[in-house]
C-alpha cells in the first residue's frame, strides 16, 4: 500500500459496467515529506474519502476485488483507509 | 488506473490469436491537470469504442484482462471509461505528514 492524497474525482458516464456505482478519485502517491511521489492515479473509493484526505492506497488487482466484492473486474487501485497521522 | 488522452490506433494482422477482434489504442498517459505526465505511450485494447482525442482512463496488468471476453488475452493495458469532467479541488503537498 502506498500513503495517498486525495485531490479530486472524475466523472465517467460511459464506462466498464464494473465502475458503475462506484466513487472514482483522484490520488497523488506521497512520500515521507508529503510531497509528489510518481504521477496521480485514479482508484476506486470504499471508504467515502474526500479531497484534501490522506489515504492508503491498495493498487493490487486481487485484493480491490475482495475488498469491493466483485468478481474478475478491470480494476486494481483502491482507497482501503484514511490515515488519521503518520508517528515517527 | 490512470487518465489518458487517445492519440491513435494501431492495425496488426500478424498478431497472437488472443488479440484477435480487439482493436488497439494508443493512449498517452496524462496527470490531473491534463498535461502529458511523460513521454511514454502506450498501447490499449479498447473496450469503450473510444476514438483519436478522447479523454479516457485505462487499467494496467493482469485486470486488464478482465475487461475482455477472453480472459486469458495477452493484455496488459485496457481502456476501460470515457472521462467526461476532471475535478481538482486540491493540490501541493501535504505539510507535516509525521508528526514528530
Amino acid at each position: 500500500m502506498k500513503l495517498g492524497h486525495v485531490q479530486g474525482n472524475v466523472v465517467s458516464t460511459i464506462k466498464h459496467p464494473c465502475f458503475h456505482g462506484q466513487r472514482v478519485l483522484i490520488v497523488q502517491p506521497l512520500n515521507l515529506l508529503g510531497e509528489k511521489d510518481g504521477p496521480a492515479v485514479l482508484a476506486c473509493d470504499s471508504v467515502s474519502a474526500g479531497p484534501g484526505d490522506v489515504v492508503l492506497l491498495q493498487q493490487n488487482g486481487i485484493s480491490a476485488q475482495e475488498i469491493l466484492g466483485t468478481k474478475k473486474d478491470p480494476l486494481h487501485s483502491v482507497i482501503v483507509g484514511i490515515v488519521d497521522r503518520v508517528c515517527r | 488506473m490512470r487518465l489518458a488522452r487517445v492519440v491513435g490506433t494501431v492495425v496488426a494482422s500478424t498478431k497472437d490469436k488472443g488479440l484477435q477482434g480487439e482493436k488497439l489504442l494508443v493512449i498517452q498517459p496524462l496527470d490531473e491537470q491534463l498535461n502529458v505526465a511523460s513521454d511514454e505511450v502506450v498501447v490499449a485494447v479498447d473496450c469503450v469504442a473510444a476514438g483519436p482525442g478522447d479523454l479516457v482512463f485505462y487499467t494496467l496488468a493482469r485486470e486488464a484482462t478482465f475487461a475482455l471476453k477472453n480472459y486469458n488475452a495477452p493484455v496488459d493495458a485496457a481502456v476501460t471509461g470515457f472521462v467526461d469532467q476532471v475535478n481538482v479541488e486540491v493540490e501541493g503537498k501535504v505539510d507535516n505528514l509525521i508528526l514528530e
